[in-house]
């Protein structure tokens, strides 16, 4: 086990190392780094003042060196619009986008695994077919456009939601939540709804699909000869063997939902990470942008990482095979 | 055969169909047998003869497109074959239980051995969790599982085939049922477990008064095992009878080809006999006698269906030109 | 040839099947018309349409913001309404689905064309090769495309080239694996091998005799791609960093018409949002079937 894990972190560790090298590329060979570090409105003096300072005159190596330990101390250059260190910018920022990810991934399983187990064990209900029908239009549909119809039906024609903002929040252990005041609730739904389309999905036809293999199973078929009940064959049984595909997917997807999140927070203008590139790339905001890159791959390295645990935790079968 | 009315299982007319769009498969047809206390009855047959389907038949586990459209199940005494879903599972694991091929997929793969135990003591009888570990704990120690404490807290792909199988076995026991159907329990298994296994079902079954039924397609097994033996062809039994009736003198074609087909110390270097043709495909049965396709014997008298068991032999067979000699 | 003695002598090629099986699902025939429909109307749109939208000599902004249905002055009829610029809906519509197909399809087609040659040479040569292009794949395959796709144009910036590079950078990993998959199957059989034995050169092997076997479920890869090319697109657009104004898909018209949902002048946003949809979802509906009547384990 310990080897494996130490093998999966130097995995990680060299996939991050080598994102630093694409974005340092990104950065100094293909965009002019003159432009995309220096503020567009100092003047020549300030330029040359920033070219020395940032070291750009430096062969590029040196200057690759340079920008590594920057990373490692947290010093990802300064946000030309905040004015405030990008990395502090970016954290200030997070949690909002963390919390609109979970409420997603929340509202997907609870709404997704119960739709996906009714339509794998009565295929041909209808609702089992709308269901599945609906699936489809769920993956499909750009999620940009759902977000404007969900603000368009609920809040302009029947003005039960607000449409835009971060209601109040509480504050707890220095940083901001939402989830826990009811107009904070309120602000939540519609984005968190928007986020979790895709989601929910994926998650009922993984469900289902999962129900129908294992329903004409041996084991299965076992557990109702010995005469259990079928609650329990149904809610032990075929839950516990499609929980493993499940729970990995929805790990997986956690980062493709953060991801997402850029077009939901624009659309409903929640105060997060997503809503902050996308200003930052119109803005020109260069270090902004870096510091969200480097943030974002660490994060994906990390919930990867995660997912494979937890994947090892659930599925004793894999256990075995790793500690041999 | 006994044929008290304490006959612990007494099926007759038993028919199971499975309704697709290529046609009617006629699974089941006809079926017919009785096992007593503490007997084990042989129920031999190929692959798609219809045994398995037989033995879900009995407990109600036959999933559409199947179903059983004919037939009478009496179960000591009472008749089940009309119950409903709820009533069979107050039997199934408890007065009738099952064992299946494959013992990898019949424990379930990411639920421990002890869970799957006790849940199926709980099944059945308000005990506590405690006491419901304690019996399965027991009931390994009993098919012969070494250390069962340990074993309790295992998974199942940590245990060897064979032990998985005993560990099956152990599950259809706790409940001392007064009837066991194995299907092919020791067909994916290599022989010196599969004699172990067999001489252990054997020995638990004489302790506890346990009928038994044995699906299987090896004669050998039978030979060794069982008081009585029903032998089945294309959804039909086509012949029955003790032991060694039927395999010193079978009567049907079939049985004989099968007999004939094990090979054999005393018949060293000559050629094995086989039985020509192949198993014919169910949707397409030919009218009659459904081996007549395959049997050197048969003329045209064999296109009408083949005689019923009368009721009183001892040794029954449905053929219209049965053997009446040991083949050379 | 697998019929039974004396089953009648009918000609049926295996695409006479395929075409059998596809037309089996009402819904998947369903979004190949449809889908068709729509081609067929981009491709036609300089004809069709009532108005050319980006020729600025026939716009008049006081038609500006008109509801569906309104007439304007010269008495032509604005069947989707009019945008702020005064434009009619229907022919902006119809002029975005020219974009916006060209920029899914085009993309989807050119990364599937890099991505299976990728795939099918890295799964025929083996060694280092394989195992370079493989670990690219999966690492690029654990990063949602959008954010791929965000990093390169913000790097680049903006513009129909760029947007273009940017999805068919996102999407040739698709490829490169499904091909990789298939070829390693195909490249045990016997006709590569036989293949192999006429000392044919290697890549009329991979591209004459392995490819055409990979293909059915590439074809499969590449119907969902070009949907999800052209949702991403549309996505990237709407976001301000895809296509420029002066070409603007379907995204942009959307995005153009955001501001006006609010005050209830749905349209401007709504009939692209429709398009969109409508064009995504045939695609899919089209992908879904064909890939259970490609899929070998499925075979009836």
């Amino acid at each position: 086990m310990a080897t494996w894990l130490l093998r999966r972190l130097i995995q990680a560790v060299f996939v991050v190392l080598a994102m630093t090298v694409i974005v340092f590329l990104g950065v100094n060979v293909i965009g002019n780094p003159v432009d995309i570090l220096i503020s567009p409105e100092a003047d020549a003096a300030e330029r040359v003042r920033a070219i020395a300072a940032l070291g750009l005159d430096k062969p590029l190596w040196q200057q690759y060196l340079v920008f590594i330990a920057g990373l490692l101390h947290g010093d990802l250059g300064r946000s030309f619009v905040y004015n405030e260190p990008a990395l502090r910018v970016i954290l200030q920022r997070l949690p909002a986008t963390m919390e609109l990810a979970f409420a997603a991934v929340l509202l997907a399983i609870v709404l997704g695994l119960p739709a996906g187990l009714y339509a794998g064990l009565r295929p041909h209900a209808f609702l089992a077919r709308t269901l599945m029908a609906g699936s489809i239009l769920g993956f499909s549909l750009p999620s940009f456009w759902v977000g404007l119809m969900l603000i368009m039906v609920f809040a302009v024609q029947l003005g039960w939601l607000p449409s835009t903002g971060r209601g109040a929040t509480v504050t707890i252990l220095g940083t901001q939540w939402s989830f826990l005041t009811v107009d904070g609730l309120r602000h939540m739904i519609l984005p968190a709804c928007n986020l979790a389309l895709f989601n929910v999905s994926l998650i009922m036809r993984l469900a289902r699909a999962g129900v129908r293999e294992a329903l004409p199973s041996d084991y299965v078929r076992f557990a109702r000869a010995k005469g259990l009940r079928p609650v329990r064959v149904i809610g032990v049984h075929v839950m516990k063997n499609i929980l493993i595909p499940v729970v990995t997917v929805v790990g997986l997807e956690l980062g493709t939902t953060i991801a997402f999140s850029v077009v939901t927070e624009t659309i409903f203008a929640w105060p997060g990470v997503g809503k902050l590139i996308i200003d930052s790339i119109n803005l020109l905001d260069r270090p902004v942008i870096v510091a969200y890159l480097m943030l974002i791959v660490l994060l994906f390295v990390v919930i990867n990482l995660l997912v494979d645990l937890l994947y090892t935790v659930l599925d004793p079968r894999v256990r075995l095979e790793q500690a041999a | 055969m006994t044929r008290a009315a304490s006959a612990t299982l007494e099926v007759r007319g038993l028919s199971t169909h499975f309704f697709s769009r290529a046609g009617v498969v006629r699974a089941v047809d006809d079926v017919s047998f009785a096992v007593g206390r503490g007997e084990i009855m042989g129920l031999v047959g190929e692959s798609g003869s219809g045994k398995t389907v037989t033995g879900f038949s009995l407990l109600g586990l036959v999933d559409p497109p199947g179903r059983v459209v004919a037939g009478q199940i009496r179960f000591e005494g009472r008749d089940i074959t009309g119950l409903s879903d709820a009533e069979m599972r107050r039997l199934r694991g408890r007065h009738i239980a099952m064992v299946f091929q494959d013992p990898m997929m019949t424990l379930n793969p990411v639920l421990r051995i002890d869970t799957q135990m006790i849940e199926a003591v709980q099944a059945h009888e308000r005990v506590p969790r405690a006491e419901a570990r304690a019996r399965a704990r027991d009931a390994l120690g009993l098919v012969g599982i070494p250390s069962p404490e340990e074993r309790l807290r295992a998974y199942p792909h940590q245990f060897s085939g064979g032990m998985r199988q005993r560990v099956a076995i152990a599950i259809a026991l706790l409940h001392r049922p007064a009837l066991v159907i194995a299907d092919e329990p020791t067909t994916a298994l290599d022989v010196t477990i599969q004699a172990q296994i067999l001489a252990e079902m054997q020995a638990l079954c004489a302790r506890f008064g346990t009928a038994l039924i044995w699906i299987t397609h090896d004669l050998a097994v039978v030979a060794g095992l069982a008081d009585h033996v029903a032998v089945m062809y294309a959804g039909r039994i086509v012949e029955k009878g003790t032991v060694e009736d039927v395999l010193d003198q079978p009567m049907h074609p079939y049985t004989a080809g099968l007999i004939g087909s094990v090979p054999s110390r005393t018949r060293r270097g000559e050629r094995l006999p086989g039985i020509p043709g192949m198993t014919p495909n169910v949707l397409n049965l030919p009218p009659g006698c459904a081996f007549r396709t395959r049997c050197k014997r048969a003329d045209a008298t064999c296109a009408a269906d083949p005689p019923e068991f009368a009721e009183d032999a001892a040794h029954l067979h449905r053929c219209f030109h049965p053997l009446v000699a040991i083949p050379a | 040839m697998s019929a039974a003695a004396g089953a009648p002598a009918r000609e049926e090629t295996p695409f006479r099947r395929f075409l059998a099986d596809f037309a089996e699902s009402r819904m998947a025939v369903l979004g190949l018309v449809v889908f068709a429909a729509i081609l067929v109307a981009a491709l036609a749109a300089p004809w069709v349409s009532p108005q050319n939208p980006y020729d600025l000599a026939q716009l008049d902004i006081m038609d500006g913001r008109l509801p569906p249905g309104a007439q304007s002055a010269e008495g032509m009829t604005f069947w989707l309404g009019t945008d702020d610029q005064g434009r009619d809906m229907l022919s902006a519509i119809l002029y975005g689905l020219r974009i916006s197909l060209f920029v899914g399809a085009g993309s989807a087609l050119l990364a599937g064309v890099v991505g299976s040659a990728l795939g099918l040479v890295a799964a025929y040569a083996g060694g280092w090769f394989e195992s370079f292009v493989m670990r690219l794949v999966d690492l690029q395959l654990s990063f949602p495309s959008i954010l791929v796709a965000l990093m390169i144009l913000a790097f680049l910036g903006k513009g129909v080239g760029n947007v273009m590079l940017a999805l068919v950078i996102v999407e040739w990993a698709y490829y490169a694996r499904t091909a990789r998959g298939s070829a390693m199957a195909e490249r045990r059989r016997e006709y590569i091998e036989a293949a192999e034995c006429l000392a044919l050169p290697r890549i009329r092997v991979v591209f004459r005799h392995l490819l055409p076997n990979c293909m059915p479920p590439l074809i499969v890869v590449a119907t969902f791609q070009m949907a999800r090319a052209i949702a991403l697109e549309a996505t990237l657009s709407f976001l301000g960093l895809g296509v420029p104004i002066t070409e603007p898909s379907l995204g942009l018209l959307i995005a153009n018409g955001y501001q006006y949902m609010l005050s209830g002048k749905y349209w401007i946003s709504f009939y692209p949002g429709i398009a969109l949809l409508v064009t995504i979802v045939s695609i899919n509906l089209v992908g879904d079937h064909l890939r259970d009547v490609l899929n070998p384990k499925l075979r009836r």
